[in-house]
């Protein structure tokens, strides 16, 4: 059976500043796969996520999804696609269930309090329920992310250094996850420093470096 | 086992009915936030009494003088307070990374920016209300003036919240932010300065305020249509 | 006959443009001030009421009629720019700030030497006088806003986005304020109405044509400054710069 793509990038140009990170990039990626997105420090791998997820606008070229334009799509886009970037997204004031609930109010969905709790306890949180998210730990609020990232329901994750912060249990954790998930037909674009394992999964793999303009020269 | 699977089908759901939960949760949040953070809050209020308390002791204690300038005194006093909790409207939200999940909802950004101006003015604006009529009667204000001021304060405040929201996502993240915000924001609020001041000069003058309320609340009008969608710009421009 | 407007958007051609235009327009500025300022005070006669010291206005309106209009000449430039995003127009907005604050501050200057023997006073707090007060600090604003933010993108928008909000604003602050004034303290200070003289019509036209030429020319000079600056990476400026 083929798959259809569904995220696709086209030409992409990336400046920062007055530099050029890379030209030209391009990937499609179906249902079902695994993005990862190589590269050293500072070549732009957390550029072209943010650029993915329509943070950012490409010097040129565009990001599609569904063969449209995410600038033009960008509602539906938004509510397909899940992100977790380098900052968790967590305030510290709140608790994690009220984390949770809050995420999902602004993405403008309903999230009911045992859904929520569920979630969290599935991540290995049922003790911090009710503590403010100041008190966890680095790893603890990690997870927090992870579990907004759930409840989001959304069919493309894009996750940026997902495994920093995590002890063993948490990285086989989200390699759980990430199986489940693309199981299930969800899509993932992904940059990691550390190894992943993951059988049974096609992963692609993309280096930016190889886009850099001095390369292609 | 697939024990995470998330339901991959969005549950599709009345569009205005997301948006309003959308722009409810913004207020709501910051509400939470700020009974949270009760210290930043009450700095707040603190330095607008100050502020304001510092002038008699500038300009001596006499009644008549003290009632001349007790609109432009309060007036001046409220921008500077709102700019105080202007700078950290968008930073802190910046920092953990908040803001991009917000950016990010497939609800429209302007949405944020009004939410946020709108949990502003309820945190930083309304208590300046309460407190204005005990200041107006500290510099010997009439009753009348009294009422006309706190009227003022309370067309004029939404207009510092939304003008600030402006300014705060255009130096979001920038060294020296603050002073910068405040050199970029106070040129904009004069229309409200003058309009506010000048409706409460208008009662001690016997010219009335009406004229002064009306464009005060046509200059309301005009920033609630147009700020928030230059502050959703601002902050898109700004966290590219 | 259509012109291909956006082969003149490229930097790298407006840069040869402007560096053929300015020296044409920097002598006219030369010539026309000379010619301006020989009839501010040589030919227009000695005002009746005002004395020597209307002269300034030869400087004084041309400067102030500049100041305001370099400002929605930035505003229209910043609205182009973040419309069809093209990175010219934010870097022409960008050439014209210094020279509109200059203008601006010399209109401010001249205007309290005028004041003086006009009104009594350096300073009144009239409709124009403060308008004009604010539009400087609108500049600095700008100008600061620019200067805090590393990123050339980022702050060509932000700058962008608050010289609109800026026009916006400033002809409710000068309505305001001039209402504000006239509550205050009545049309006292108005300056005399005398009928204009033709020749000081003309010496202060003259004026403002060289200032509008001074304002082209250095505009010019500093996009082409900006524009070496931004593509000093690319093949055309290193070939520009080998050949120089």
């Amino acid at each position: 059976m083929d798959l259809p793509t569904l995220l696709s990038a086209h030409d992409l140009e990336c400046a920062r500043g007055e530099r050029t990170l890379f030209t030209g990039l391009g990937f499609g990626l179906e249902a079902g796969r695994l993005l990862l997105v190589q590269g050293g420090n500072g070549q732009g791998k957390t550029s072209l996520l943010r650029l993915l997820t329509g943070l950012a606008t490409p010097a040129a070229g565009e990001v599609r999804w569904r063969g449209e334009p995410i600038r033009r799509a960008r509602e539906r886009y938004h509510r397909e696609m899940a992100y977790v970037g380098h900052a968790n997204g967590i305030k510290e004031e709140f608790t994690p269930l009220e984390n949770l609930r809050l995420e999902a109010g602004l993405a403008g969905r309903a999230l009911d309090e045992a859904a929520a709790a569920q979630t969290l306890s599935g991540l290995g949180l049922a003790r911090c329920l009710d503590l403010p998210a100041r008190v966890l730990s680095f790893g603890q609020r990690r997870r927090v992310a992870l579990a907004a990232l759930l409840t989001a329901g959304a069919l493309l994750w894009i996750l940026d250094e997902p495994l920093t912060g995590l002890d063993v249990h948490g990285v086989a954790l989200v390699e759980e996850l990430l199986r489940d998930h693309l199981a299930a037909g969800g899509m993932v674009v992904m940059t990691t420093h550390q190894p992943l394992t993951l059988d049974g999964v096609q992963v692609q793999k993309i280096r930016v470096g190889d886009w850099a303009p001095a390369a292609r020269r | 086992m697939l024990r995470f699977a998330a339901p991959l089908e969005t549950r599709e759901e009345d569009a205005s009915s997301s948006s309003l939960r959308f722009l409810l949760t913004v207020i709501r949040r910051d509400l939470l936030l700020a009974a949270r953070r009760r210290g930043d809050w009450l700095t707040a209020q603190f330095f607008f009494v100050m502020v304001v308390s510092l002038f008699p002791l500038g300009v001596g204690p006499e009644p008549e003088l003290l009632r001349r300038i007790a609109p432009g005194v309060v007036w001046v006093a409220a921008t500077l307070a709102s700019l105080l909790s202007l700078t950290r409207l968008f930073a802190d939200d910046h920092r953990d990374g908040s803001l991009e999940q917000m950016l990010l909802s497939p609800e429209p950004a302007v949405l944020l920016t009004l939410g946020k101006a709108a949990a502003h003015w309820l945190i930083y604006g309304i208590p300046l209300l309460i407190v204005a009529p005990v200041l107006g009667i500290q510099f010997a204000l009439p009753w009348d003036a009294v009422g006309v001021l706190v009227l003022s304060l309370a067309l004029g405040t939404p207009i510092l919240s939304l003008l600030g929201a402006v300014g705060a996502a255009l130096t979001l993240g920038l060294r020296g932010g603050g002073v910068l915000l405040t050199l970029l924001i106070l040129p904009l609020y004069v229309p409200a300065l003058i309009f506010g001041a000048g409706a409460v000069d208008g009662v001690i003058s016997g010219t009335g305020a009406e004229a002064h309320l009306s464009l005060l609340g046509a200059f309301f009008v005009l920033s609630l249509i147009l700020t928030p969608w230059v502050s959703a710009a601002a902050l898109k421009v700004s966290l590219e | 006959m259509s012109i291909n407007w956006y082969k003149y958007a490229s930097p790298a051609t407006f840069y040869g443009l402007a560096g053929r235009l300015i020296p044409g327009f920097a002598w006219a500025a030369a010539v026309l001030a000379a010619a301006g300022l020989y009839i501010a005070f040589f030919l227009a006669p000695t005002d009746f009421q005002q004395g020597e010291a209307y002269r300034v206005i030869f400087i004084h309106v041309p400067a102030a009629w500049m100041g305001m209009f370099i400002y929605l000449v930035m505003a229209f430039w910043s609205a182009v720019g973040l419309a069809f995003n093209t990175r010219l127009s934010f870097m022409m907005a960008r050439a014209l700030a210094p020279t509109g604050a200059m203008f601006t501050f010399v209109s401010l200057w001249t205007g309290a030497l005028w004041g003086k023997p006009m009104w009594g006073a350096w300073w009144v707090w009239d409709a124009r006088l403060t308008s004009t007060l604010i539009l400087l600090f609108l500049y600095v604003g700008i100008m600061a806003l620019w200067a805090a933010i590393d990123d050339p993108r980022r702050g060509d928008r932000a700058g962008a986005l608050l010289t609109i909000v800026g026009a916006i604003n400033v002809p409710i602050i000068y309505f305001s304020v001039k209402w504000w004034n006239t509550l205050h303290q009545g049309a006292s200070v108005k300056p005399s109405g005398t009928s204009m003289d033709e020749v000081m019509l003309a010496g202060m036209l003259v004026m403002a044509v060289a200032a509008w030429f001074y304002s082209i020319a250095v505009a010019f000079a500093r996009v082409r400054r900006i524009i070496l600056e931004r593509e000093r990476h690319t093949d055309w400026v290193n070939a520009q710069l080998e050949r120089a």
